[in-house]
């Protein structure tokens, strides 16, 4: 039984963007170049306002504050592990205070549905913060039966000014998986927001300052990612880099890191998720799940499962009743009741998609329903099914972001898993199958961060995420974010004897 | 940086301990069951007067609390009684029932209040004015049979319990924890009512302690792991770390409050439901915390708490066949009829806390200063009833004259009296049976030619006083270096070498704890690991910590409490493990 879920009231109708500049040291700070760059709902395309645009001034500022506050002795550093917890737990209760106010923000911001922004995003960010405040205590080191008369421990430490760069598809989740983390180890963080959505993160920094948090501990910088975002990943006093974005992107970042100061990096970055439906799944249950694996938020997921194997005696039904249900959808304002699908996030991504479904009309893909755009106004795009894709195809083998769904044919076990791990990418995998034994195979082939068996999507704090190959490098979320966000020190002192 | 900031208090972590607290004063400890409250707007201006007036009036109905004037009122459940009376909010009180006034404290059983089955009660005491506080219903057999089914009921599958997400165990527990804050003072009043400590420790160290141990394994709950194992063969394996089943925990009266607290996190947060015994003479504080347990909203019979005595209830969990564990904190001879019992039962899984004769090892090259106040504190804190009491202290020769001097004139300031005065470092003993045995341990010591330096006997006509007392020229062979003294008596003995304090230090059946007094690195980590002790502190005393685990060597104990250790113990393991098809690949 899961903690029930509240009801969702309505979105705030009057909500005011009051939070809209650089936050460094507990203080709002103007752009030193002066500039701003607005920020967009990508439903009506209208400006919802300005936000200061920082840049490398900007970081240099926010760097030398997180150093300032990192220093020995400094509060920060000189407080108990279990009051770092306490503050993330505060803020929890901050952020649980303020969620219809974050949830309306997102949803107009992101595009995303207000019911979702509410109970999936902020419901993510609360039980992100609640578990990461306990671990703030249980980060424990090691005594080690060292040869010789040695004694031997070791502390995990943080690893010091944390650079964070956050994507646009969930914005404050991300926020909240990238600092919770970070601060419960005992870093000290400057934050780059998507520059399409940086409005819930700046609310959440005066919830920071409310909760205690020492100035200094945590600093957010807007701007966009050639400036702010590359003044942060080739920072020389930045100790350590986490983003979630591109393969592109990632692949600059890493870069960076290893030409300025060789600073440790954890990488979220893209998929092409494969998601294999065995003839011998719970049909009815494979369906929606496969089709929400895909259509969630526009398509807009990194785990988005944009190749679908399905197994070729129930191919031609499950395509049929995929176009169904994918027609289902009502396009529209995302705060508006009853909306099941809001717009993509702005027009670079629109067009993209737009472009993607074109290669796959041409490259010769089977359009079921769908295929081009929507309404006159915002970047709707329709849902989009394509079946008979083969493995060649652009829309096959390239990320989509969008609500793109490809099914494909596949006859046996092995030849489903070589095609499976066809690609550069392994962020995430489903499996649909009663077999018990094909689950356990399939999941331990597939080449992939996480694999989901008769479920997908299924993110929770305890559980590590990553991704193999080119999807990511590291792991965020679980015990296992934790140690991206510390280091090790071995201390080994001399002895007169040991004993065992 | 060229900006200051403006706003260093609000972006300063806070680290002001809180205010200090005042004890509830005329604290009436009644119980009252069966109350409803309406809000009145305005009508009658005040709690207390609505209170008086009801008494006067009748509107109690047959629920005829007494409430002198000035004086506040503690009443456990309906919660909202207990609101009325400390927050002073405008209440109306309705009886709805007819439950007759009762001055006794019920048992706690799938979340409501019980009469004992056998109809006894028992009285509890103010040991620092030998007052009876109030009645208790006294559980045996019968009552702990109920409460057993009541936690088994909840633990079966299915229940709310156990579909419980890990994460929503570790809210209630966090929840839990910010109740005990918010009634912290009554907590810590109640405490020191029942059990004689300086309500000033109750307030900070005993509830602290309480809280901070709630938060700790609030947080654990979701981070119980088991793990997947590379076994050999073509199979996968996992192990699930699953919770032992319902656990019964009998908890001491020396940290009434924090002993239960230290057996009841863990076990929740894993998962567990648990029937309690608190301490025959101070169960009040468990059974207002079942009020805060029930307020928080865990399912009915997940803690299901049974005041009573040892030997009828005590042993009626211990050997209860429907109990998978059980923890127990207390003397090392009813300790060891507490696992006989399991044994001869169905062999449940015993944890124990037992008694200690905790060297304290001062080397000459120590700073003295801290050396003495640490064993100082080490022994008398508590009256001396602590199982961690620093009961053997060991002094290194060059240093030893100095040492027992000083530590007199801190044994002659100790400040002794009524518990509720803010100076008073020392009230009375628990009971008159402590009282006289630790009298007569004083008295062997003097006998057997230990040099009494200070204090020796009861304080004048007060009751369960005792001076704080300091012997000198103590040696391995007399009973005040041998046996658990619980009381406030400092025996200091002094040596010559190290291995030779090693080997007195380790001599006794005991191991609890042990401290070392030094600045030298070596000798420091030598002792550390020679000392045969389940905790050694090394220039402190009395450092405990949620995180920490806590337990003894030999026989002072068996397992671990606190800390992630403690998790081993309210868990079993589950090996699964699964055959996969050869056939595919």
């Amino acid at each position: 039984m899961s903690s029930s879920q509240p009801d969702i009231p309505a979105p705030l109708t009057n909500l005011k963007f009051q939070y809209t500049k650089i936050f460094i040291n507990n203080e709002w700070h103007d752009s030193v170049s002066g500039k701003k760059f607005p920020v967009f709902n990508p439903a009506t395309e209208e400006k919802l306002c300005e936000v200061e645009e920082g840049d490398k001034e900007d970081v240099n500022k926010a760097v030398a504050a997180a150093r300032q506050a990192f220093q020995l002795g400094s509060p920060w550093r000189t407080m108990d592990a279990s009051e770092r917890g306490r503050l993330l737990y505060k803020l929890a209760d901050l952020v649980e205070r303020d969620r219809l106010i974050l949830a309306t923000m997102e949803s107009m911001n992101g595009g995303k549905l207000f019911s979702n922004a509410y109970l999936m995003d902020l419901g993510g960010c609360l039980k992100t913060l609640r578990y990461c405040a306990g671990w703030a205590d249980k980060i424990q080191g090691r005594t080690i039966p060292s040869d010789g008369n040695f004694f031997t421990y070791t502390r995990h430490e943080p690893v010091g000014v944390c650079g964070q760069i956050l994507p646009w598809n969930f914005p404050l989740l991300m926020f909240l998986w990238k600092i919770a983390p970070a601060l419960s180890c005992g870093n000290t963080v400057v934050v780059k927001p998507a520059e399409q959505t940086p409005l819930s993160a700046l609310h959440v920094a005066t919830l920071i300052k409310e909760a205690g948090f020492p100035p200094g501990v945590v600093n957010i910088v807007p701007g966009y990612g050639p400036t702010a975002g590359a003044a942060i990943s080739s920072h020389m006093d930045i100790d350590k880099v986490a983003f979630t974005g591109s393969t592109e992107v990632g692949k600059l970042i890493k870069e960076a890191a290893g030409k300025s100061n060789l600073k440790r990096v954890t990488l979220e970055l893209g998929g092409k998720s494969p998601f294999i439906v065995f003839a011998d799944a719970d049909l009815e249950t494979a369906l929606e799940v496969t089709h929400q694996a895909l259509f969630y938020h526009q398509g807009q997921c990194c785990v988005a499962a944009s190749r679908l194997f399905v197994e070729e005696s129930i191919y031609d039904e499950f395509v049929r009743r995929s176009v169904e249900r994918a027609k289902k959808y009502v396009l529209g304002n995302p705060l508006t009741p009853g909306v099941s699908q809001g717009p993509q996030i702005d027009k670079e991504q629109y067009e993209k998609i737009l472009d993607l479904i074109e290669s796959g009309k041409k490259e010769g893909a089977k359009l079921e329903c769908g295929g081009g755009p929507w309404g006159n106004k915002g970047y709707f795009i329709q849902p989009t099914v394509f079946s008979n894709v083969s493995d060649e195809m652009r829309i096959a083998k390239e990320e989509i972001f969008g609500p793109v769904q490809q099914i494909m044919k596949f006859k046996s076990l092995d030849d489903v898993i070589k095609r499976a791990n066809n690609t550069t990418y392994g962020l995430s995998a489903g499996i649909f199958t009663k077999d018990l034994d094909k689950a356990i195979t399939v999941s331990a082939a597939l080449q992939s961060g996480t694999v989901w068996v008769n479920c997908y999507s299924v993110v929770s704090p305890q559980c590590p995420f990553g991704g193999f190959k080119m999807s990511g490098n590291g792991r965020e979320m679980g015990e296992y974010g934790f140690h991206e966000y510390t280091e090790v020190k071995t201390v080994t002192v001399k002895i007169s004897q040991k004993n065992s | 940086m060229a900006t200051t900031n403006g706003a260093v208090e609000n972006g300063q972590p806070d680290r002001k301990p809180p205010a200090l607290p005042r004890p509830i004063r005329n604290l009436e400890v009644k119980f009252t069951k069966a109350l409803s409250f309406q809000k009145l707007d305005g009508h009658i201006p005040r709690a207390r007067d609505a209170l008086s007036s009801g008494f006067h009036t009748g509107v109690w109905g047959e629920c005829a609390l007494t409430c002198p004037a000035g004086a506040r009122l503690l009443c456990f459940d309906p919660i909202r009684c207990r609101l009325a009376c400390f927050l002073g909010n405008v209440i109306k009180m309705v009886s709805t029932s007819s439950f007759p006034e009762r001055a006794s404290f019920p048992i706690f059983i799938n979340n409501e209040w019980h009469e004992s089955k056998s109809g006894k009660k028992f009285a509890t005491y103010n040991p620092s004015t030998l007052e009876k506080i109030c009645e208790v219903e006294e559980g045996d057999k019968p009552d702990v049979d109920k409460a057993v089914e009541a936690a088994q009921a909840a633990f079966q599958r299915g229940s709310p319990w156990r579909r419980l997400d890990a994460l929503s165990r570790g809210r209630l527990l966090h929840q839990l924890a910010d109740l005990v804050e918010r009634d912290r003072a009554v907590l810590a009043t109640l405490e020191t009512m029942d059990s004689g400590k300086p309500f000033l420790h109750a307030f900070f160290i005993d509830l602290e302690g309480c809280i901070k141990t709630l938060r700790y394994f609030a947080g654990w709950a979701d981070k119980i792991q088991g793990r997947t194992i590379p076994t050999d063969d073509n199979v996968v394996c996992f192990t699930r770390h699953e919770p032992v089943g319902v656990c019964g925990a009998i908890t001491p009266w020396n940290f009434p409050l924090l002993m239960l607290v230290w057996k009841l996190a863990p076990a929740l947060c894993c998962g567990n439901t648990v029937v309690v015994k608190p301490a025959e003479q101070t169960p009040l504080t468990a059974l207002y915390l079942g009020s805060l347990i029930k307020e928080v909203g865990f399912p009915p019979g997940v803690v299901n708490i049974v005041p009573g005595f040892g030997p009828t209830a005590g042993a009626a969990i211990s050997s209860h066949p429907q109990i998978s564990k059980i923890a127990f904190t207390g003397s090392t001879e009813v300790g060891k009829l507490v696992k006989e019992a399991s044994s001869q039962s169905n062999l449940k899984r015993v944890t124990l806390e037992l008694g200690g004769k905790n060297p304290c090892i001062v080397c000459a090259d120590a700073d003295l200063d801290l050396a003495v106040e640490c064993a100082h504190q080490g022994v008398f804190f508590n009256q001396g009833q602590c199982c961690t009491a620093a009961s053997r202290v060991f002094v290194e020769e060059q240093v030893y004259a100095d040492f027992v001097r000083r530590s007199v004139e801190y044994a002659k300031k100790r400040p002794v009296g009524d518990p509720f005065d803010v100076r008073t470092e020392q009230g009375p003993q628990i009971d008159q049976k402590q009282f006289n045995k630790i009298l007569d341990l004083i008295d062997s010591g003097k006998e057997e030619g230990a040099k009494l330096e200070c204090g020796g006997s009861a304080m004048e006509d007060r009751g369960l006083f005792i001076k704080p007392t300091v012997f000198s020229e103590v040696t391995d062979t007399m009973r005040i270096a041998r046996e658990e003294i619980f009381g406030p008596v400092q025996p200091i003995l002094k040596f010559k070498s190290i291995e030779e304090v090693i080997k007195r230090a380790n001599s006794l059946e005991y191991g609890l704890t042990a401290a070392v007094f030094t600045k030298n690195l070596d000798k420091a980590l030598k002792l550390a690991s020679a000392l045969e002790a389940g905790t050694v502190w090394i220039n402190c005393y009395n450092a405990l910590y949620a995180q920490a685990p806590f337990g003894g060597f030999k026989m002072s104990g068996n397992g671990r409490e606190l800390g992630e250790y403690a998790l081993t113990e309210y868990t079993e393991v589950k090996t699964v493990t699964i055959k996969l098809d050869d056939k595919n690949p």
